[in-house]
Parts: structure tokens; C-alpha cells; sequence
């Protein structure tokens, strides 16, 4: 029995260290980040644009930058990707080839490393239809790129929604899209809304697609849609990769911003959840 | 409206019993929909079309022999050379280490989580883990070259300032709450009688777990798996930063090393003229990248509906 025992004893010890890794990293990447950044946390990372002189040098275009993409790509990937949502679970016939072809692919395309949307981007957007090196392209190719997501993240939540509540539409004499658009839809919005903002914050952590549209470059003036621009996350990568020890630092701070802006969306995302979820 | 004053009213006998006639503009709004579903189609066509084209314009320059078959790769150097294999060797070894690091880890914590912590607890690790889901890669790149590799460094391991050994232990941290949300999603779909069940014959809950709960979940475990295995080839940014550019055929863990995704993104920082065979290396590497990425996805798609279809 003592041989038992132990077994049981030393499983649980491995399942605790499998927990403490992840966490332990977690908390080690979050010090870290926090020591070496704090420093160049100021007024100046917010309102100067980059320079060659890390005591001068600001993140403005790359926040402004960053602010305008997730607008950008909320107005496009939401919207698309709910009413693809919608037409799978409540229109679309599942027994016909066509549709389950739809399914697999959106499941693939979750999948594709997002370096590939980037070369998707290159070759169509800034060289075949010649947008050029502009926020409108990355924030089209991050669309892309989290589109499968948020599909995904909606349809759980449409399914989530009782058969009980369409049949009741139904026997009511609602047609099936007032059904629906009435019934369905506004019951699975807490739902799709947690996904969606998982999403887009998923989408301004992207640095690789990005990179390969172009944003990784000097840009010292307020982003516009049509205009050169640099991502938070671009001008971290630029940053990391500079050889002066303070650079290393400011790419710190501009990663506490990062994380800063995802932490209140993820903690959105949460309350979201939290508040308005209807158990069933 | 002809159609309604046909069923309605004067012989009560005759009404169609059914689904109600659609409205004015739904069908139309049906076919809005269908359109954005279709969008996602068009996406793969898109990016087989983007890579496709100019990866067949670059083997008619370079064979594919030469391609796959060669192990230089300097393809800015003259004279340009074009051997992909110190690029996948680089890929290889970032993907073995990462899943030395987020398989045992990644189940453990499933594990943990489906057969052990009370729920009290789970609702704080769960988010806990999320979080570190959602830590950007560039973040983890950091990660990798401002203190994973001192931190090796300090307990005796002589890794290079790039290595592919702490890249390829961030990438596996960073995949440990893939493989623990998949896996465990799997163990949660496993029917509770089974459970009851071992206990009721005396089993200990590490027996239940590793020789009933793991069995019967195993196919999504493996899914779980392979996502990460295929999320590790497409990794970018922490290998770019942690593991450096320098193609080496070498299976050396502490050496720089670079992988295809790391090529590619260098690539496109620099201005390459378009049409000159640098610029479609990045096509022909891309496509390959995304070949293999496709298989490994589409065997976790499969895996993980086998689980879904025997248990739900």
C-alpha cells in the first residue's frame, strides 16, 4: 500500500509542477517587464515620436497607430464575422457538402500561422492592388487573420442559445430570420461579445503580418488610415532589436503600455461574461 | 400581398399548416450572409493563390531538388545558394524543444484541472492561464533574450546570445495553455460514469486519470498535441528574437539557428525589388511552411471531432 501511496504523492507533486511552470513564467515575464521598463514609463513615450536618442524617444505614432487598427478591425471583423456565424448555425443546411467544406476551412484557417496572412497581405494588398505600405492593408490582413476567431467564438455562443427559445418564435409565427434576429442573436451577444474582444485583442498583439506589410519602418507624425505607420508591437520588436541597453528598456515600457491595453480588454472581456451570461 | 389573402380568411379548411412565409428582403439578407461566409473561402483561395504563383515562378529559376535537397542556405550572398534544410533543421529543433516543454507540462496542468482542483480554484487558474495565452509574441521574444537565456547562462549552459534553446523553451510556455484547454475540454467531455465507475472499484484518482480519463480522451490529447506542434512551425517572433538569423545545419540547441518564419519575416523588413528571385524565396518558403501547417491542422481538426462524435 506505501507503493501506492507515493505514486499518488509524486503524480500530484508533477501535477503542481506542470501549473508552477506556466504561472511561475508568467509571473517572471510580468517582474521582468515591470523592473526593466519602469524607468522610461514617462509623458515622453506617450507624446514624442521615435528617436535616435532612447531619452527622447516616444511610442505616440505606434499607440495612435495601434488605436486606429483595433478600431478599424473591430468595424470589419465583427460584423462579417457574426453574420458568418449566423448563416452556419441558424441557416445553413449542415447535411450539404458545401457548407461542411466551409466549416473545415474556417477551422484550418484559425490554424495558419499568421506570418502566411502577412505574405497574403504583401502579394495582394500592398503589391497586387498596389494600397501600398498603409495602416488600411494591416488592418485588413489582421481582419483576416481574426476572422476564424471570432466566427468560432460566435457560433459557441449562438449554439449556446436553448432550441426552446427559436421553436417558441417559430410556433409564434415569426419567420426564421425574425427569430433569428430578435430572439437568438440579442440572447447570444454577451457571448459574442467576450469572443470578439479576445479576439481584437488577440489581433493588436500581432507583430509578424504586420512586419511583412511594411509597419516596421520610421514613421514620426500622427497615423492615418492611408498613410505609412508603425504597431505598438512593431516598434517593440524595432526596439528590442536595437544594441544601447536603454533601447532594451523603453521596449520594456512600451510593453507594459501593451500589456496595459490587453489586460483592460481581457478584464472587459471577463466582466462581460460575468454580468450579462445567461445560464440556460 | 396575393399570397396571404389566399390562406387567410374565407375557407379556414384549406390553411397550409407550416413554416411561415418569409418576409419582404430576407432572402436577400440571407444572401448577405452567405456572402460573408464566403469571404472566409475566398481567404484560402487568396493565400494558396499568393503563394502558389510565385513559389512556381521561383522552381522554374531553382528545382525543387536543389530546394529541398540542399543544405546552404545564403540566398542574399553571391553566389546565392538555395538549400531550405538548415531552415527546417532551425524549424525542427525550435518545434522539438517547445514540445518537450508544453506536452508533459500542458497535460499535467489538463489533468489537474479536469480530474483534481476544486472549482474554487479553477476559476482562478483558468483566467490565469488565459492571460498567458494572450501574452503577445513579441512579449515572449523578450522574454526569451532578456532572461531565459542569462538565466541559462547562469546555470552553466554556454548558449550564444541567440539559441535556440531558450526560443524554443518560450515558444513551449507559451503553448502550455493550448495543449491544457484542448486536452482538457477532451477529459471534460468524458461521461462521468466512467469516473464513478474506477471508483467504485477502489481505483485512486491517479489511477482513474491515467488509466481511464487519459485513455478515453486520448484522441483530443493528441489534437491537442499536434495544434501545438503545428502553432510551434508557424511561431515567428520569439524565434526572430531569441533564436536568431543564421541558417545552421546543426542539431546544436545553444547555437543561433533560424527557422523559415524567422526568414521570412527578415526578409520582408528589407526592401526586396519585386519580381527578383530573394523576393520569391519568401513564397517558396511560405508555401512550404504553409503545407505543413495545413497537414498538421487538418489531422487535429479530425482528432478532435472523433472525441466530439464518441462522446457528445
Amino acid at each position: 500500500m506505501r507503493g501506492r501511496a507515493l505514486r499518488e504523492g509524486s503524480f500530484r507533486g508533477f501535477l503542481y509542477l506542470s501549473l508552477a511552470v506556466g504561472l511561475v513564467a508568467l509571473g517572471a515575464l510580468l517582474v521582468q517587464v515591470v523592473g526593466d521598463g519602469f524607468s522610461f514609463l514617462d509623458g515622453v513615450l506617450f507624446s514624442n515620436p521615435p528617436s535616435a536618442n532612447p531619452d527622447r524617444a516616444g511610442a505616440r505614432p505606434a499607440i495612435l497607430a495601434t488605436i486606429w487598427l483595433l478600431g478599424l478591425v473591430l468595424v470589419f471583423a465583427v460584423p462579417v464575422g457574426v453574420a458568418t456565424a449566423v448563416y452556419l448555425e441558424e441557416f445553413a443546411n449542415k447535411d450539404r457538402w458545401h457548407n461542411r467544406m466551409l466549416e473545415l476551412n474556417i477551422q484550418n484557417l484559425a490554424g495558419v500561422p499568421s506570418i502566411v496572412y502577412g505574405i497574403l497581405g504583401l502579394a495582394f494588398l500592398v503589391r497586387g492592388i498596389g494600397l501600398g505600405r498603409v495602416l488600411l492593408a494591416g488592418a485588413l490582413i489582421l481582419t483576416l487573420l481574426v476572422l476564424p476567431t471570432v466566427i468560432i467564438a460566435s457560433r459557441e455562443a449562438l449554439r449556446a442559445v436553448p432550441g426552446s427559445i427559436r421553436q417558441g418564435g417559430l410556433a409564434l409565427g415569426a419567420t426564421p430570420w425574425q427569430v433569428t434576429f430578435r430572439s437568438v442573436v440579442p440572447a447570444a451577444l454577451p457571448g459574442i461579445a467576450t469572443g470578439s474582444i479576445l479576439a481584437l485583442s488577440r489581433a493588436i498583439g500581432e507583430t509578424a503580418p504586420l512586419i511583412l506589410v511594411g509597419a516596421l519602418t520610421y514613421v514620426a507624425f500622427d497615423p492615418t488610415p492611408l498613410g505609412a505607420f508603425t504597431a505598438l508591437p512593431v516598434q517593440i520588436f524595432q526596439w528590442i532589436g536595437r544594441p544601447q541597453e536603454d533601447f532594451r528598456l523603453l521596449a520594456a515600457a512600451a510593453i507594459i503600455v501593451l500589456l496595459g491595453i490587453l489586460l483592460t480588454m481581457n478584464a472587459a472581456a471577463i466582466l462581460v461574461r460575468n454580468k450579462y451570461q445567461r445560464k440556460w | 400581398m396575393a399570397s396571404h389573402d389566399a390562406t387567410a380568411g374565407a375557407r379556414p379548411a384549406h390553411r397550409r399548416l407550416g413554416a411561415v412565409r418569409p418576409r419582404r428582403g430576407e432572402a436577400a439578407g440571407k444572401a448577405v450572409l452567405a456572402l460573408c461566409a464566403f469571404l472566409s473561402i475566398l481567404t484560402t483561395i487568396g493565400i494558396v493563390v499568393a503563394l502558389l504563383e510565385p513559389a512556381l515562378e521561383f522552381f522554374t529559376e531553382i528545382s525543387p531538388v536543389e530546394f529541398y535537397g540542399g543544405t546552404d542556405w545564403a540566398p542574399l550572398f553571391e553566389p546565392a545558394r538555395f538549400g531550405v534544410l538548415p531552415l527546417i533543421v532551425g524549424t525542427l529543433k525550435i518545434t522539438v524543444i517547445a514540445c518537450l516543454v508544453c506536452v508533459p507540462f500542458g497535460l499535467g496542468a489538463a489533468i489537474y484541472m479536469a480530474e483534481y482542483a476544486r472549482p474554487a480554484i479553477r476559476s482562478v487558474l483558468k483566467p490565469a492561464l488565459e492571460i498567458l495565452a494572450g501574452i503577445p509574441t513579441v512579449v515572449f521574444g523578450y522574454f526569451a533574450l532578456t532572461l531565459v537565456t542569462p538565466l541559462l547562462r547562469d546555470i552553466g549552459i554556454h548558449v550564444d546570445v541567440f539559441n535556440a534553446l531558450s526560443a524554443g523553451i518560450v515558444v513551449g510556455v507559451m503553448l502550455i495553455p493550448t495543449v491544457a484547454s484542448v486536452s482538457e475540454d477532451a477529459m471534460q467531455a468524458v461521461p462521468a460514469g466512467l469516473r464513478q465507475g474506477a471508483f467504485g472499484l477502489g481505483a485512486t484518482k491517479f489511477q482513474v486519470s491515467t488509466r481511464v480519463i487519459v485513455p478515453a480522451a486520448i484522441s483530443g490529447i493528441i489534437a491537442s498535441f499536434v495544434l501545438a506542434i503545428s502553432r510551434a512551425v508557424g511561431e515567428t517572433m520569439i524565434v526572430a528574437i531569441g533564436a536568431g538569423l543564421l541558417p545552421t545545419m546543426t542539431l546544436d540547441p545553444r547555437l543561433q539557428t533560424e527557422t523559415m518564419t524567422a526568414f521570412i519575416a527578415a526578409i520582408g523588413i528589407g526592401d526586396v525589388p519585386t519580381g527578383s528571385v530573394e523576393y520569391k524565396t519568401i513564397f517558396a518558403v511560405g508555401l512550404t511552411l504553409f503545407l505543413i501547417t495545413l497537414a498538421l491542422n487538418l489531422f487535429a481538426i479530425r482528432m478532435v471531432r472523433r472525441f466530439r462524435e464518441v462522446y457528445e
